[in-house]
Protein backbone atom coordinates (compact mmCIF):
# COMPACT_ATOMS: atom_id res chain seq x y z
CA UNK A 1 0.00 0.00 0.00
CA UNK A 2 1.40 3.50 -0.77
CA UNK A 3 1.79 5.93 1.90
CA UNK A 4 -0.56 8.13 0.14
CA UNK A 5 -3.34 6.03 0.35
CA UNK A 6 -2.63 5.52 4.26
CA UNK A 7 -4.79 8.37 5.50
CA UNK A 8 -7.57 6.99 3.08
CA UNK A 9 -7.72 3.36 4.12
CA UNK A 10 -7.06 4.77 7.69
CA UNK A 11 -10.58 6.56 7.65
CA UNK A 12 -12.30 4.20 5.94
CA UNK A 13 -11.62 1.40 8.25
CA UNK A 14 -13.11 4.39 11.03
CA UNK A 15 -16.16 4.52 9.20
CA UNK A 16 -16.45 0.76 9.11
CA UNK A 17 -16.10 0.27 12.80
CA UNK A 18 -18.49 2.90 13.71
CA UNK A 19 -20.95 1.98 11.56
CA UNK A 20 -20.67 -1.66 12.35
CA UNK A 21 -19.49 -1.75 15.68
CA UNK A 22 -23.05 -1.02 18.20
CA UNK A 23 -24.59 -3.69 16.02
CA UNK A 24 -21.78 -6.22 16.39
CA UNK A 25 -21.53 -5.15 20.24
CA UNK A 26 -25.65 -5.77 20.28
CA UNK A 27 -25.30 -9.20 19.14
CA UNK A 28 -21.85 -10.10 20.75
CA UNK A 29 -23.56 -8.96 24.33
CA UNK A 30 -26.36 -11.37 23.24
CA UNK A 31 -24.16 -14.24 23.47
CA UNK A 32 -21.83 -13.58 26.18
CA UNK A 33 -22.39 -15.09 29.29
CA UNK A 34 -23.27 -12.93 31.75
CA UNK A 35 -20.53 -13.13 34.31
CA UNK A 36 -18.36 -11.99 30.69
CA UNK A 37 -20.72 -8.61 30.34
CA UNK A 38 -20.13 -7.81 34.16
CA UNK A 39 -16.81 -8.33 34.14
CA UNK A 40 -14.83 -4.98 34.85
CA UNK A 41 -12.45 -5.40 31.93
CA UNK A 42 -14.94 -5.70 28.53
CA UNK A 43 -14.11 -8.51 26.18
CA UNK A 44 -14.48 -8.14 22.27
CA UNK A 45 -14.81 -11.63 21.41
CA UNK A 46 -17.47 -14.11 22.06
CA UNK A 47 -14.95 -16.62 24.59
CA UNK A 48 -17.61 -18.70 25.69
CA UNK A 49 -20.58 -18.06 23.46
CA UNK A 50 -24.16 -19.26 24.78
CA UNK A 51 -28.05 -18.93 23.90
CA UNK A 52 -28.71 -18.21 27.51
CA UNK A 53 -30.10 -14.62 26.56
CA UNK A 54 -32.06 -16.01 23.44
CA UNK A 55 -33.84 -18.68 25.90
CA UNK A 56 -34.31 -15.45 28.89
CA UNK A 57 -35.46 -12.98 25.84
CA UNK A 58 -38.05 -15.86 23.95
CA UNK A 59 -39.65 -16.92 27.32
CA UNK A 60 -40.18 -13.27 28.29
CA UNK A 61 -43.81 -12.89 29.20
CA UNK A 62 -45.72 -12.26 26.08
CA UNK A 63 -42.53 -12.12 23.71
CA UNK A 64 -44.51 -14.48 21.49
CA UNK A 65 -47.30 -12.60 21.51
CA UNK A 66 -45.98 -9.56 20.78
CA UNK A 67 -44.29 -11.02 17.55
CA UNK A 68 -47.23 -12.28 16.34
CA UNK A 69 -48.83 -8.30 16.82
CA UNK A 70 -45.91 -7.35 15.18
CA UNK A 71 -45.97 -9.69 12.25
CA UNK A 72 -50.05 -9.28 11.87
CA UNK A 73 -50.13 -5.76 11.39
CA UNK A 74 -47.04 -5.34 9.85
CA UNK A 75 -48.48 -8.27 7.24
CA UNK A 76 -51.44 -6.59 6.92
CA UNK A 77 -50.54 -3.18 6.55
CA UNK A 78 -48.69 -4.16 3.76
CA UNK A 79 -50.48 -6.57 1.83
CA UNK A 80 -53.19 -3.96 1.83
CA UNK A 81 -50.93 -1.26 0.89
CA UNK A 82 -49.87 -3.04 -1.88
CA UNK A 83 -53.04 -3.99 -3.64
CA UNK A 84 -54.39 -0.53 -3.33
CA UNK A 85 -51.11 1.60 -4.32
CA UNK A 86 -51.04 -1.35 -7.73
CA UNK A 87 -54.53 -0.58 -8.85
CA UNK A 88 -53.53 3.37 -8.19
CA UNK A 89 -50.04 2.76 -9.97
CA UNK A 90 -51.92 1.24 -12.62
CA UNK A 91 -53.85 4.41 -13.69
CA UNK A 92 -51.53 6.81 -13.23
CA UNK A 93 -48.81 4.96 -14.92
CA UNK A 94 -51.17 3.65 -17.81
CA UNK A 95 -54.64 5.60 -18.08
CA UNK A 96 -55.12 9.13 -18.89
CA UNK A 97 -57.64 10.67 -16.91
CA UNK A 98 -58.64 14.43 -15.92
CA UNK A 99 -57.02 15.08 -12.31
CA UNK A 100 -53.85 12.78 -12.71
CA UNK A 101 -51.67 15.28 -12.32
CA UNK A 102 -53.02 16.27 -8.73
CA UNK A 103 -53.24 12.49 -7.57
CA UNK A 104 -49.74 12.52 -8.42
CA UNK A 105 -49.30 15.66 -6.47
CA UNK A 106 -50.87 14.86 -3.96
CA UNK A 107 -49.11 11.56 -3.49
CA UNK A 108 -46.07 13.24 -3.42
CA UNK A 109 -47.37 15.94 -0.49
CA UNK A 110 -48.80 12.68 1.86
CA UNK A 111 -45.56 10.85 1.22
CA UNK A 112 -43.90 14.23 3.19
CA UNK A 113 -46.85 13.99 5.64
CA UNK A 114 -46.00 15.22 9.29
CA UNK A 115 -47.38 11.52 10.99
CA UNK A 116 -45.82 12.66 14.32
CA UNK A 117 -48.30 15.57 14.43
CA UNK A 118 -51.00 13.47 13.92
CA UNK A 119 -51.11 11.28 17.14
CA UNK A 120 -53.17 13.65 19.53
CA UNK A 121 -56.33 13.28 17.23
CA UNK A 122 -55.49 9.97 15.99
CA UNK A 123 -55.98 9.15 19.26
CA UNK A 124 -59.07 10.75 19.74
CA UNK A 125 -60.39 9.21 16.71
CA UNK A 126 -59.49 6.01 17.50
CA UNK A 127 -61.16 6.37 20.96
CA UNK A 128 -64.17 8.05 19.31
CA UNK A 129 -64.50 4.79 17.45
CA UNK A 130 -63.39 2.23 19.87
CA UNK A 131 -60.50 1.32 17.89
CA UNK A 132 -58.22 2.34 20.90
CA UNK A 133 -56.10 -0.48 21.67
CA UNK A 134 -56.92 -2.66 18.29
CA UNK A 135 -54.30 -3.60 16.41
CA UNK A 136 -56.36 -3.51 13.34
CA UNK A 137 -56.08 0.60 13.88
CA UNK A 138 -52.13 0.09 13.65
CA UNK A 139 -52.81 -1.65 10.81
CA UNK A 140 -54.75 0.82 8.81
CA UNK A 141 -52.25 3.70 10.06
CA UNK A 142 -49.54 1.70 8.56
CA UNK A 143 -51.88 0.93 5.26
CA UNK A 144 -51.52 4.77 5.00
CA UNK A 145 -48.15 5.59 6.08
CA UNK A 146 -46.95 3.05 3.76
CA UNK A 147 -49.06 3.59 0.57
CA UNK A 148 -47.90 6.76 -0.73
CA UNK A 149 -44.43 5.35 -0.92
CA UNK A 150 -45.61 2.22 -2.67
CA UNK A 151 -47.65 4.12 -5.30
CA UNK A 152 -45.06 6.49 -6.35
CA UNK A 153 -42.21 3.43 -6.28
CA UNK A 154 -44.68 0.83 -8.20
CA UNK A 155 -45.78 3.59 -10.73
CA UNK A 156 -41.60 3.77 -11.15
CA UNK A 157 -41.72 0.00 -11.75
CA UNK A 158 -44.77 0.22 -13.67
CA UNK A 159 -43.99 2.65 -16.44
CA UNK A 160 -40.36 0.71 -16.96
CA UNK A 161 -42.15 -1.80 -18.50
CA UNK A 162 -42.99 -0.91 -22.11
CA UNK A 163 -46.96 -0.40 -22.96
CA UNK A 164 -46.39 -2.23 -25.89
CA UNK A 165 -46.15 -5.44 -24.25
CA UNK A 166 -49.58 -5.23 -23.49
CA UNK A 167 -50.90 -3.76 -26.56
CA UNK A 168 -49.78 -6.97 -28.06
CA UNK A 169 -50.73 -9.05 -25.80
CA UNK A 170 -54.70 -7.41 -26.82
CA UNK A 171 -54.19 -7.23 -30.02
CA UNK A 172 -53.77 -11.11 -29.36
CA UNK A 173 -57.28 -10.94 -27.96
CA UNK A 174 -56.55 -10.73 -24.15
CA UNK A 175 -58.55 -8.80 -22.12
CA UNK A 176 -56.88 -5.62 -20.20
CA UNK A 177 -57.01 -7.63 -17.08
CA UNK A 178 -55.50 -10.61 -18.73
CA UNK A 179 -52.79 -9.08 -20.33
CA UNK A 180 -51.99 -7.24 -16.73
CA UNK A 181 -52.17 -10.41 -15.09
CA UNK A 182 -49.68 -12.96 -18.09
CA UNK A 183 -48.01 -10.60 -18.89
CA UNK A 184 -47.35 -7.05 -16.59
CA UNK A 185 -47.51 -8.72 -13.51
CA UNK A 186 -44.70 -11.03 -14.13
CA UNK A 187 -42.14 -8.48 -14.42
CA UNK A 188 -43.51 -6.65 -12.45
CA UNK A 189 -42.95 -9.49 -9.22
CA UNK A 190 -39.43 -8.15 -8.60
CA UNK A 191 -40.86 -4.49 -7.89
CA UNK A 192 -43.59 -5.59 -5.85
CA UNK A 193 -41.61 -7.29 -3.95
CA UNK A 194 -38.60 -4.76 -3.04
CA UNK A 195 -41.56 -2.06 -2.59
CA UNK A 196 -42.99 -4.37 -0.16
CA UNK A 197 -40.40 -4.95 1.92
CA UNK A 198 -39.53 -1.45 2.08
CA UNK A 199 -42.74 -1.27 3.41
CA UNK A 200 -42.21 -3.95 5.83
CA UNK A 201 -39.59 -1.87 7.45
CA UNK A 202 -41.22 1.18 7.81
CA UNK A 203 -44.33 -0.46 9.46
CA UNK A 204 -41.57 -3.01 11.85
CA UNK A 205 -40.26 -0.44 13.13
CA UNK A 206 -43.19 1.84 13.65
CA UNK A 207 -42.72 3.31 17.36
CA UNK A 208 -44.80 6.78 18.60
CA UNK A 209 -48.14 5.36 17.07
CA UNK A 210 -48.42 2.02 18.56
CA UNK A 211 -46.75 3.54 21.71
CA UNK A 212 -49.74 6.12 21.26
CA UNK A 213 -52.53 4.16 20.97
CA UNK A 214 -52.32 0.88 22.46
CA UNK A 215 -52.41 1.57 26.18
CA UNK A 216 -54.84 -0.47 28.69
CA UNK A 217 -55.05 -3.68 26.65
CA UNK A 218 -51.10 -4.62 27.07
CA UNK A 219 -51.35 -8.12 25.21
CA UNK A 220 -51.63 -5.40 21.74
CA UNK A 221 -48.58 -4.13 22.07
CA UNK A 222 -46.35 -4.27 18.99
CA UNK A 223 -42.55 -5.64 19.83
CA UNK A 224 -41.29 -2.04 19.53
CA UNK A 225 -43.24 -0.72 22.10
CA UNK A 226 -41.97 -3.71 24.34
CA UNK A 227 -38.56 -3.34 23.76
CA UNK A 228 -38.57 -0.08 24.92
CA UNK A 229 -39.84 -1.22 28.30
CA UNK A 230 -37.14 -3.17 28.50
CA UNK A 231 -35.48 -2.27 31.79
CA UNK A 232 -39.53 -3.12 33.24
CA UNK A 233 -38.92 -6.75 31.40
CA UNK A 234 -35.86 -7.94 31.97
CA UNK A 235 -34.13 -5.29 34.33
CA UNK A 236 -30.35 -5.08 34.30
CA UNK A 237 -29.86 -8.24 32.29
CA UNK A 238 -28.48 -6.54 29.19
CA UNK A 239 -27.59 -9.89 27.92
CA UNK A 240 -31.30 -10.77 27.71
CA UNK A 241 -32.08 -7.10 26.33
CA UNK A 242 -29.30 -7.35 23.85
CA UNK A 243 -30.89 -10.67 22.47
CA UNK A 244 -34.39 -9.41 22.29
CA UNK A 245 -32.95 -6.38 19.93
CA UNK A 246 -31.30 -9.08 17.69
CA UNK A 247 -34.58 -10.77 17.26
CA UNK A 248 -36.08 -7.85 17.05
CA UNK A 249 -33.72 -7.03 14.05
CA UNK A 250 -33.22 -10.29 12.49
CA UNK A 251 -36.39 -9.39 9.84
CA UNK A 252 -35.36 -6.35 8.91
CA UNK A 253 -31.52 -7.32 8.46
CA UNK A 254 -32.52 -10.80 6.44
CA UNK A 255 -35.06 -8.24 3.93
CA UNK A 256 -32.03 -5.64 3.50
CA UNK A 257 -29.51 -8.58 2.80
CA UNK A 258 -31.95 -9.81 0.41
CA UNK A 259 -32.46 -5.77 -1.08
CA UNK A 260 -28.77 -5.08 -0.23
CA UNK A 261 -27.47 -4.95 -4.08
CA UNK A 262 -30.74 -3.12 -5.09
CA UNK A 263 -29.39 -0.81 -2.37
CA UNK A 264 -26.21 -0.08 -2.64
CA UNK A 265 -26.94 0.54 -6.50
CA UNK A 266 -28.81 3.24 -5.77
CA UNK A 267 -32.60 1.34 -6.02
CA UNK A 268 -33.80 4.27 -3.99
CA UNK A 269 -31.99 6.51 -6.40
CA UNK A 270 -33.33 4.76 -9.85
CA UNK A 271 -36.13 2.59 -9.79
CA UNK A 272 -38.38 5.30 -8.24
CA UNK A 273 -38.40 7.41 -10.73
CA UNK A 274 -40.99 6.45 -13.72
CA UNK B 1 -35.41 6.13 9.63
CA UNK B 2 -34.82 3.30 6.94
CA UNK B 3 -37.54 4.47 5.26
CA UNK B 4 -36.43 5.11 1.40
CA UNK B 5 -36.36 8.64 0.34
CA UNK B 6 -39.46 10.11 -1.54
CA UNK B 7 -39.12 11.50 -4.79
CA UNK B 8 -35.69 10.71 -5.48
CA UNK B 9 -33.57 12.76 -7.81
CA UNK B 10 -33.72 11.82 -11.36
CA UNK B 11 -30.87 12.83 -12.43
CA UNK B 12 -29.00 9.65 -11.86
CA UNK B 13 -31.53 7.11 -12.53
CA UNK B 14 -29.90 4.45 -14.24
CA UNK B 15 -32.69 2.91 -15.64
CA UNK B 16 -35.81 5.06 -16.04
CA UNK B 17 -37.67 4.31 -18.89
CA UNK B 18 -37.47 5.80 -22.04
CA UNK B 19 -40.94 8.39 -22.06
CA UNK B 20 -43.38 6.29 -24.28
CA UNK B 21 -45.21 8.67 -26.57
CA UNK B 22 -48.52 8.56 -23.90
CA UNK B 23 -51.56 9.66 -26.13
CA UNK B 24 -50.81 6.71 -28.64
CA UNK B 25 -51.79 4.34 -25.50
CA UNK B 26 -55.72 3.20 -25.79
CA UNK B 27 -57.65 5.04 -24.03
CA UNK B 28 -59.59 3.82 -20.98
CA UNK B 29 -62.52 5.79 -20.86
CA UNK B 30 -65.18 6.41 -18.30
CA UNK B 31 -64.82 5.55 -14.77
CA UNK B 32 -62.28 3.40 -14.65
CA UNK B 33 -59.45 5.25 -13.63
CA UNK B 34 -61.35 6.77 -11.18
CA UNK B 35 -62.43 3.61 -9.49
CA UNK B 36 -58.91 2.50 -9.38
CA UNK B 37 -57.86 5.44 -7.64
CA UNK B 38 -61.10 5.55 -5.26
CA UNK B 39 -59.57 3.01 -2.53
CA UNK B 40 -55.71 5.32 -2.25
CA UNK B 41 -58.44 8.75 -1.83
CA UNK B 42 -60.72 7.01 0.38
CA UNK B 43 -57.97 5.92 2.72
CA UNK B 44 -56.46 9.53 2.29
CA UNK B 45 -59.28 11.28 3.52
CA UNK B 46 -59.96 9.05 6.41
CA UNK B 47 -56.87 8.42 7.56
CA UNK B 48 -54.87 11.96 6.45
CA UNK B 49 -56.86 14.51 5.64
CA UNK B 50 -59.46 13.73 8.73
CA UNK B 51 -56.80 13.29 11.02
CA UNK B 52 -55.10 16.76 10.32
CA UNK B 53 -58.16 19.05 10.13
CA UNK B 54 -59.62 17.45 13.11
CA UNK B 55 -56.15 18.58 14.68
CA UNK B 56 -56.73 22.10 13.52
CA UNK B 57 -60.16 21.88 14.77
CA UNK B 58 -59.18 20.52 18.64
CA UNK B 59 -56.70 23.42 18.42
CA UNK B 60 -59.65 25.99 18.06
CA UNK B 61 -61.53 23.93 20.94
CA UNK B 62 -61.40 23.73 24.63
CA UNK B 63 -60.97 19.88 24.82
CA UNK B 64 -59.51 18.16 28.03
CA UNK B 65 -60.59 14.64 29.40
CA UNK B 66 -64.41 15.74 30.14
CA UNK B 67 -64.78 16.31 26.67
CA UNK B 68 -62.32 13.17 25.56
CA UNK B 69 -65.51 11.28 27.92
CA UNK B 70 -68.81 13.21 26.89
CA UNK B 71 -67.77 14.76 23.81
CA UNK B 72 -69.25 18.16 22.94
CA UNK B 73 -66.13 20.28 23.42
CA UNK B 74 -66.59 23.85 22.56
CA UNK B 75 -64.46 26.61 20.44
CA UNK B 76 -62.51 28.90 21.93
CA UNK B 77 -60.90 31.06 19.10
CA UNK B 78 -57.22 31.44 19.23
CA UNK B 79 -57.67 30.63 22.83
CA UNK B 80 -54.89 27.99 22.52
CA UNK B 81 -53.19 29.26 20.72
CA UNK B 82 -52.47 32.90 22.48
CA UNK B 83 -51.64 30.47 26.18
CA UNK B 84 -49.32 28.09 23.71
CA UNK B 85 -47.68 31.04 22.43
CA UNK B 86 -47.86 33.26 25.60
CA UNK B 87 -45.57 30.48 27.56
CA UNK B 88 -42.04 30.57 27.74
CA UNK B 89 -41.70 26.92 28.22
CA UNK B 90 -43.05 26.53 24.15
CA UNK B 91 -40.38 29.60 23.19
CA UNK B 92 -37.20 27.72 24.89
CA UNK B 93 -38.90 23.91 23.28
CA UNK B 94 -39.20 25.59 20.07
CA UNK B 95 -35.67 27.00 20.56
CA UNK B 96 -34.26 23.57 21.53
CA UNK B 97 -36.09 21.82 18.47
CA UNK B 98 -34.32 24.58 15.72
CA UNK B 99 -31.11 23.81 17.66
CA UNK B 100 -31.65 19.67 17.75
CA UNK B 101 -32.30 19.82 14.19
CA UNK B 102 -29.66 22.63 13.12
CA UNK B 103 -27.00 20.33 14.75
CA UNK B 104 -28.23 17.18 13.54
CA UNK B 105 -28.35 18.31 9.99
CA UNK B 106 -25.57 20.03 9.20
CA UNK B 107 -23.24 16.86 11.26
CA UNK B 108 -25.25 14.84 8.97
CA UNK B 109 -24.66 16.51 5.75
CA UNK B 110 -20.95 17.07 6.69
CA UNK B 111 -20.29 13.63 7.78
CA UNK B 112 -22.20 12.16 4.32
CA UNK B 113 -20.39 14.14 2.07
CA UNK B 114 -17.04 13.18 3.41
CA UNK B 115 -17.80 9.60 3.42
CA UNK B 116 -19.48 9.98 -0.11
CA UNK B 117 -16.03 11.41 -0.88
CA UNK B 118 -14.09 8.94 0.47
CA UNK B 119 -16.21 5.74 -0.87
CA UNK B 120 -15.75 7.30 -4.08
CA UNK B 121 -11.88 7.35 -3.77
CA UNK B 122 -11.53 3.67 -2.07
CA UNK B 123 -10.57 0.29 -4.44
CA UNK B 124 -12.99 -2.42 -4.58
CA UNK B 125 -12.99 -4.38 -1.96
CA UNK B 126 -12.67 -1.76 0.86
CA UNK B 127 -15.08 0.39 -0.89
CA UNK B 128 -17.84 -2.70 -0.65
CA UNK B 129 -17.06 -3.41 3.02
CA UNK B 130 -17.96 0.54 3.90
CA UNK B 131 -20.95 0.59 1.93
CA UNK B 132 -22.05 -2.91 4.13
CA UNK B 133 -21.40 -1.47 7.22
CA UNK B 134 -23.47 1.52 6.44
CA UNK B 135 -25.99 -0.62 4.78
CA UNK B 136 -26.47 -2.49 8.02
CA UNK B 137 -26.75 0.78 10.38
CA UNK B 138 -29.68 1.46 8.31
CA UNK B 139 -31.15 -1.87 8.71
CA UNK B 140 -30.98 -1.00 12.35
CA UNK B 141 -34.31 -0.21 13.84
CA UNK B 142 -34.93 2.84 15.42
CA UNK B 143 -35.81 0.84 18.61
CA UNK B 144 -32.83 -1.55 18.46
CA UNK B 145 -30.85 1.46 18.26
CA UNK B 146 -31.97 3.44 20.93
CA UNK B 147 -31.49 -0.11 22.91
CA UNK B 148 -27.63 -0.74 21.94
CA UNK B 149 -27.12 2.85 22.83
CA UNK B 150 -28.42 3.22 26.21
CA UNK B 151 -26.40 -0.08 26.83
CA UNK B 152 -23.12 1.83 24.93
CA UNK B 153 -24.07 4.58 27.40
CA UNK B 154 -24.81 2.23 29.73
CA UNK B 155 -22.99 4.28 33.72
CA UNK B 156 -21.00 0.95 35.13
CA UNK B 157 -20.86 -1.87 32.19
CA UNK B 158 -21.28 0.35 29.44
CA UNK B 159 -18.34 -0.19 27.30
CA UNK B 160 -18.04 3.47 25.79
CA UNK B 161 -17.03 4.78 29.80
CA UNK B 162 -14.58 2.15 29.66
CA UNK B 163 -12.98 3.01 26.74
CA UNK B 164 -12.82 7.25 27.46
CA UNK B 165 -11.78 5.66 31.08
CA UNK B 166 -8.80 3.28 29.66
CA UNK B 167 -7.89 6.18 27.79
CA UNK B 168 -7.21 8.16 30.08
CA UNK B 169 -10.15 10.11 31.15
CA UNK B 170 -11.13 9.06 34.23
CA UNK B 171 -13.77 11.50 34.70
CA UNK B 172 -16.04 9.07 32.56
CA UNK B 173 -15.63 6.28 34.70
CA UNK B 174 -18.99 5.25 36.16
CA UNK B 175 -20.43 8.33 34.08
CA UNK B 176 -24.38 8.56 34.18
CA UNK B 177 -24.85 9.87 30.60
CA UNK B 178 -28.44 9.85 31.07
CA UNK B 179 -28.94 11.94 34.28
CA UNK B 180 -27.78 15.13 32.80
CA UNK B 181 -29.72 17.03 30.38
CA UNK B 182 -26.48 18.40 28.00
CA UNK B 183 -24.73 14.28 27.84
CA UNK B 184 -28.06 13.09 27.11
CA UNK B 185 -28.79 15.62 24.52
CA UNK B 186 -25.27 14.94 22.94
CA UNK B 187 -25.98 10.72 22.93
CA UNK B 188 -29.78 11.29 20.73
CA UNK B 189 -27.85 13.63 18.81
CA UNK B 190 -24.53 10.93 18.15
CA UNK B 191 -27.32 8.26 17.38
CA UNK B 192 -29.79 10.04 15.63
CA UNK B 193 -27.00 11.10 12.90
CA UNK B 194 -25.38 7.55 13.62
CA UNK B 195 -28.94 6.27 11.83
CA UNK B 196 -29.03 9.08 9.34
CA UNK B 197 -25.50 9.11 7.79
CA UNK B 198 -25.77 5.87 5.73
CA UNK B 199 -28.95 6.61 3.54
CA UNK B 200 -27.53 10.28 2.58
CA UNK B 201 -24.04 8.96 2.12
CA UNK B 202 -24.79 6.50 -0.01
CA UNK B 203 -27.35 8.81 -1.96
CA UNK B 204 -24.69 11.07 -2.20
CA UNK B 205 -22.40 8.58 -3.46
CA UNK B 206 -24.68 7.40 -6.06
CA UNK B 207 -24.82 10.88 -6.95
CA UNK B 208 -21.07 10.96 -7.73
CA UNK B 209 -20.92 8.29 -9.45
CA UNK B 210 -23.20 10.04 -12.07
CA UNK B 211 -20.26 12.74 -12.40
CA UNK B 212 -18.44 12.06 -15.79
CA UNK B 213 -14.56 11.72 -15.05
CA UNK B 214 -13.69 14.12 -17.98
CA UNK B 215 -14.52 16.80 -15.97
CA UNK B 216 -12.30 15.99 -13.19
CA UNK B 217 -9.35 15.22 -15.37
CA UNK B 218 -9.73 18.81 -17.32
CA UNK B 219 -10.13 20.68 -13.93
CA UNK B 220 -7.04 18.86 -12.86
CA UNK B 221 -5.13 19.42 -15.87
CA UNK B 222 -6.00 23.17 -15.49
CA UNK B 223 -4.45 22.70 -12.28
CA UNK B 224 -7.30 22.82 -9.70
CA UNK B 225 -6.58 21.71 -6.38
CA UNK B 226 -9.34 18.69 -4.55
CA UNK B 227 -11.28 21.49 -2.97
CA UNK B 228 -11.44 23.59 -6.07
CA UNK B 229 -12.99 20.91 -7.67
CA UNK B 230 -15.35 20.13 -4.98
CA UNK B 231 -16.26 23.65 -5.20
CA UNK B 232 -16.35 24.24 -8.84
CA UNK B 233 -17.53 20.72 -10.36
CA UNK B 234 -18.66 18.66 -7.45
CA UNK B 235 -21.07 20.30 -5.89
CA UNK B 236 -23.05 22.63 -8.27
CA UNK B 237 -23.77 19.04 -9.95
CA UNK B 238 -24.95 17.73 -7.02
CA UNK B 239 -26.89 20.80 -5.69
CA UNK B 240 -30.15 19.38 -6.37
CA UNK B 241 -29.59 15.89 -4.58
CA UNK B 242 -27.87 18.12 -2.12
CA UNK B 243 -30.99 20.02 -1.42
CA UNK B 244 -33.24 17.30 -1.86
CA UNK B 245 -31.30 14.95 1.19
CA UNK B 246 -30.70 18.28 3.31
CA UNK B 247 -34.62 18.98 2.78
CA UNK B 248 -35.27 15.28 4.23
CA UNK B 249 -32.90 15.50 6.99
CA UNK B 250 -34.34 18.39 7.85
CA UNK B 251 -37.94 16.55 8.13
CA UNK B 252 -36.85 13.64 9.56
CA UNK B 253 -35.05 15.46 12.39
CA UNK B 254 -37.31 18.13 13.21
CA UNK B 255 -40.24 15.87 13.92
CA UNK B 256 -38.04 13.02 15.40
CA UNK B 257 -40.10 11.18 17.90
CA UNK B 258 -39.45 7.18 18.65
CA UNK B 259 -35.68 8.06 19.63
CA UNK B 260 -35.93 10.85 21.97
CA UNK B 261 -39.13 9.49 23.67
CA UNK B 262 -37.90 5.86 23.81
CA UNK B 263 -34.54 7.04 25.48
CA UNK B 264 -35.29 9.91 27.69
CA UNK B 265 -39.14 11.05 27.23
CA UNK B 266 -37.69 14.52 27.10
CA UNK B 267 -36.14 14.26 29.86
CA UNK B 268 -34.17 14.84 32.15
CA UNK B 269 -35.91 18.05 33.06
CA UNK B 270 -36.94 18.86 29.77
CA UNK B 271 -33.47 18.58 28.44
CA UNK B 272 -34.51 16.79 25.35
CA UNK B 273 -38.07 18.07 24.59
CA UNK B 274 -38.33 18.72 21.48
CA UNK B 275 -41.82 20.30 19.58
CA UNK B 276 -43.11 16.86 18.76
CA UNK B 277 -42.25 15.42 22.27
CA UNK B 278 -44.02 18.67 23.63
CA UNK B 279 -47.28 18.21 21.90
CA UNK B 280 -47.68 14.66 22.91
CA UNK B 281 -46.24 15.18 26.71
CA UNK B 282 -48.96 17.72 27.02
CA UNK B 283 -51.81 15.89 25.52
CA UNK B 284 -50.89 12.55 26.91
CA UNK B 285 -49.47 13.70 30.58
CA UNK B 286 -51.26 16.32 31.25
CA UNK B 287 -54.55 15.56 29.27
CA UNK B 288 -54.55 19.05 27.59
CA UNK B 289 -55.42 17.40 24.25
CA UNK B 290 -56.49 21.06 22.60
CA UNK B 291 -53.42 22.38 23.89
CA UNK B 292 -51.09 19.42 22.24
CA UNK B 293 -52.97 20.13 19.07
CA UNK B 294 -52.26 23.47 19.32
CA UNK B 295 -48.41 22.52 19.22
CA UNK B 296 -48.82 20.06 16.59
CA UNK B 297 -50.40 22.23 14.29
CA UNK B 298 -47.81 24.88 15.11
CA UNK B 299 -45.12 22.44 14.41
CA UNK B 300 -46.03 21.64 10.84
CA UNK B 301 -46.25 25.36 10.57
CA UNK B 302 -42.56 25.99 11.39
CA UNK B 303 -41.63 23.03 9.07
CA UNK B 304 -43.68 24.03 5.90
CA UNK B 305 -42.27 27.33 6.44
CA UNK B 306 -38.97 26.77 6.60
CA UNK B 307 -39.06 24.37 3.75
CA UNK B 308 -41.61 25.83 1.85
CA UNK B 309 -39.30 27.41 -0.96
CA UNK B 310 -37.56 24.34 -1.91
CA UNK B 311 -40.67 22.37 -1.05
CA UNK B 312 -42.33 24.64 -3.84
CA UNK B 313 -39.33 24.04 -6.43
CA UNK B 314 -39.30 20.05 -5.99
CA UNK B 315 -43.23 20.08 -6.57
CA UNK B 316 -43.67 22.29 -9.46
CA UNK B 317 -40.04 19.95 -10.80
CA UNK B 318 -42.63 16.88 -10.28
CA UNK B 319 -45.25 18.81 -12.09
CA UNK B 320 -43.36 19.37 -14.98
CA UNK B 321 -42.56 15.39 -15.50
CA UNK B 322 -45.63 14.63 -15.02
Amino acid sequence: MSPRRLPLTLAALSVLVVSVFPVYWMVLTAFKPTREIQADTPTFWPAHPTLEHFHTAVEADGFGLFWRNSLLVTASAVLGALVVALLAAFAVARLRWRGRRGFILMVFIAQMAPWEALLISMFIIARDTGMLDRLSMLSLIYFMTTLPFTIVTLRGFLAAIPPELEEAAMMDGAGRVTAFRRVVFPLLAPGLMATSLFGFITAWNEFAFANALIIKNQDDRTLPVWLSSFSNVFGTDWGATMAAATLFMLPVLLIFLVLQRRVTSGFTAGAIKG
Amino acid sequence: MSAPPVAAPRRQSPAPPANHPQPRRPRLTGLWPYLLVAPTVVGAAYLLIYPLLRSVVISFQHFRTGELIRGGAAFVGLENYQEVLGSGEFWSVAGRTVLWTAVNVVLIMVISTLVALMIARLRRRLRLAVMSGLVLTWATPVLAATTIFQWLFQSRLGVVNWVLATLGFESFREYTWFADGASTFVILVLLVVWQSVPFAALTLYAGLTTIPTELYESARIDGATGRQIFRNVTFPILRPLFGLITSLEVIWVFKCFAQIWAISRGGPDGATTTLPVYAFQVAQSLHKYDLGAAISTLTVLILVAALITHLRRMLRHEGEQL
